[in-house]
């Protein structure tokens, strides 16, 4: 073998060993490790169709950095040990950003692979500890529940003025971390737990669920659970003719579940992160246009979703380079106005933990439609 | 006291929907010694039909059920019997609880992938009000269901036993040979079960759906919970079946109140064990043996 094909050899080993990286200079792979179907389909689905628009729109516009963005879709299945498989296999296939999943109990599984790797990983999870984790990679989306429960809980006090709650959670990391952060907010204001009722992921029947909250002759109700099972356990609420007020936080008021629950829902009350209701200009547009565009109404997880796309647009573009460890310290301690980047709806910003900031709603679901209370400001 | 009322009724109100899958597992099992474990999957699908025709043909509510309920007779009764188990029969018990399990997992998933994996809501046929009864508050919701499904029971049995073709239908149940020397058209027979399997279903699909909403996964556990019941109440028995299902309706709301929350779906699984120990024929059984 003479030199000059040794050489070839080498340098062909050597670029195939960037492949990666060669591949970046034709599209920018994003993976969108998302809970298509079992129980967190419903959520998974709202973040991806936003997820579609948003990177159509970036597209559309000339990509970033003159290059087009390819999302790929992997299911978790609402299935952590899936979603670490999935994360896994959205690295082997070169992306550089993985957006999601929404369940706290599939990020806490996945997110080790993400970090691991090297790979910045936005997720809309909300439960505390998946920032506390130390992870340099990882960035929320949305309020963790240790900082959207003191807002609830202070409105309880000081509005409501009300002295003794009955608590329904859902038993997984998500309902467990929500449900722990309220209630040590109710215990340093002196608030009594009269009744601390836990459900399952996917749970149907909510009859013994409710006559124990009803039961326990609480001031309120406060109920931390997911989507589809918030929409049963509101309707067995309102079967039962609690009189109770019930409240809230993000999810209770979701869209969803006031499409799946209808007028079940009207009267309850509670904070949220986001609202497709908001009165901010960047949110109402981008309902109007999701909504022209799938034929139903936006939720948060949509909001979410959207908003980190154009997160992933305006940090490499600042970089003015698609490289992962860049993109994952300059977004800690970035705040993003929608002067900067009109996509992001709203000014946020990140702290070095990967924790999401920025102004949030009290709102009161009335003739099935989210109605904004109070704006609360950035913490 | 008034707390326990309410969960009485309520988990009698679930309870008559598990009675109704129930009854359709020893129907079949009677019949033509079929266990169907597509039964749970066969009480989702008349759901998506009704939705289907509201939202995809543009039908009323009432039409959409109409069109629901003879697509139900026809696919769930008729189409389930000719296909899957007419050719499966002659190979025993086995070959069609193997084809039954997969019929359940393709009538699942092919809810999931061609419909949606998302919940939906299902239209409510019944006030939300609430009643005061003795001090509790019972919902409209949870009488008129046990109602209908009590009902529905009580016309079936009058079916079996006060007309020709219920006796018929007995006679087919009890020794098919004989009743086929008697003249009894036994396939006719087999058939009418399975068509009254599939408006049970019907019936089940629409009352638990308002209440469950209506999800590719919900026959998951409807159809464990019917197959225990029938088990426990008497897998050979409608009355039975009718206890069973009425039985664990109630347990599993009272263990979820009083025992614990989270493993209230073991106690069905530990009455069975129990039954299947101390008396295996069910409660309201009878003890029947079979040539191997």
């Amino acid at each position: 073998m003479t030199k000059r094909a040794l050489a070839s050899i080498a340098i062909a080993v050597a670029l195939s060993a960037g492949l990666p990286n060669i591949s970046w200079a034709d599209t920018i792979k994003i993976a969108n490790v998302i809970e298509l179907s079992g129980a967190g389909a419903t959520v998974g689905s709202n973040w991806r169709d936003a997820l579609k628009l948003a990177f159509e729109e970036i597209n559309a516009a000339g990509g970033i950095l003159g290059e087009q963005v390819e999302v790929t879709d992997y299911d978790t299945q609402t299935d952590p040990t899936t979603s670490r498989a999935m994360v896994q296999k959205a690295i082997d296939d070169g992306a550089y950003v993985i957006m999601g999943p929404i369940y706290s109990g599939s990020v806490k599984v996945n997110m080790m692979v993400a970090q691991q790797n090297g790979v910045p990983q936005l997720t809309g999870a909300e439960a505390p500890f998946i920032t506390d984790m130390g992870n340099p990679y990882i960035f929320r989306t949305s309020f963790g529940a240790q900082q959207s429960m003191p807002k609830l809980v202070k409105y309880l006090t000081e509005e409501m003025k009300v002295k003794s709650v009955a608590v329904a959670w859902v038993n997984d990391d998500f309902g467990k971390g929500g449900r722990d952060s309220f209630v040590a907010e109710l215990e340093k204001n002196g608030i009594a737990v009269n009744a601390d009722v836990s459900s399952e992921v996917g749970q149907a029947d909510f009859a013994a669920d409710v006559i124990k909250l009803k039961s326990s002759n609480a001031d309120a109700i406060f109920a931390y659970l997911h989507e589809e099972e918030s929409a049963r356990l509101l309707k067995e609420i309102r079967k039962q003719g609690v009189t109770q007020p019930i409240f809230g936080e993000t999810t209770l008021m979701n869209q969803k579940v006031v499409d799946l629950a209808g007028e079940a829902v009207n009267g309850v009350r509670g904070h949220v992160g986001l609202s497709a209701n908001a009165p901010i200009p960047g949110i109402e547009e981008f309902a109007k246009k999701f909504e022209a565009k799938y034929s139903y109404k936006p939720d948060h997880n949509a909001i979410k979703a959207y908003m980190g796309a154009y997160v992933v647009k305006y940090v490499t573009t600042k970089n003015g380079k698609v490289d992962r460890q860049a993109f994952a310290d300059a977004l800690h301690g970035l705040t993003i106005t929608p002067a900067d980047e009109p996509g992001i709806l709203m000014e946020t910003s990140w702290d070095d933990k990967g924790e999401v900031n920025r102004e949030s709603f009290l709102v009161e679901v009335k003739d099935g439609k989210q109605t904004v209370v109070t704006t609360l400001p950035k913490l | 006291m008034n707390t326990f009322f309410q969960l009485f009724v309520s988990g009698l109100a679930t309870g008559s929907i598990y009675a109704l899958a129930a009854i359709g597992f020893t129907l079949l099992w009677q019949a033509s010694q079929t266990i169907n474990f597509a039964q749970g999957e066969f009480i989702m699908l008349p759901a998506f039909f009704v939705l289907a025709g509201t939202q995809f043909l543009g039908l009323s509510f009432p039409v959409a059920m109409a069109v629901a309920v003879v697509l139900s007779l026809l696919l769930l009764g008729l189409g389930f019997k000719r296909i899957i188990i007419d050719p499966l029969l002659p190979h025993g018990v086995l070959p069609i609880v193997i084809a039954t399990i997969a019929l359940g997992i393709l009538m699942k998933e092919g809810v999931k992938q061609f419909y949606t994996a998302e919940a939906l809501p299902f239209p409510a046929l019944f006030s939300d009000r609430t009643l005061n009864v003795l001090g509790a508050a019972i919902s409209v919701q949870d009488i008129a269901v046990l109602l209908i499904a009590l009902g529905a029971v009580a016309l079936l049995q009058l079916f079996l036993n006060g007309t020709k073709i219920g006796r018929c239908m007995q006679a087919t149940a009890q020794n098919p040979n004989v009743a086929e020397i008697l003249g009894v058209p036994v396939r006719r027979m087999i058939l009418y079960t399975f068509l009254i399997n599939a408006g049970l279903a019907f019936l089940a699909s629409i009352l638990i759906s308002p209440i469950y909403l209506a999800k590719f996964s919900n026959g998951e556990t409807l159809g464990l919970i019917a197959f225990i019941a029938a088990i426990v109440g008497g897998f050979n028995q409608i009355r039975g079946a009718l206890a069973g299902g009425l039985l664990l309706g109630v347990i599993d709301n009272l263990s979820a109140a009083y025992v614990s929350a989270p493993y209230r779906s073991a106690v069905p699984l530990i009455l069975l064990i129990i039954i299947i120990l101390v008396r295996p024929q069910g409660l309201l059984g009878k003890a029947e043996g079979r040539t191997v």
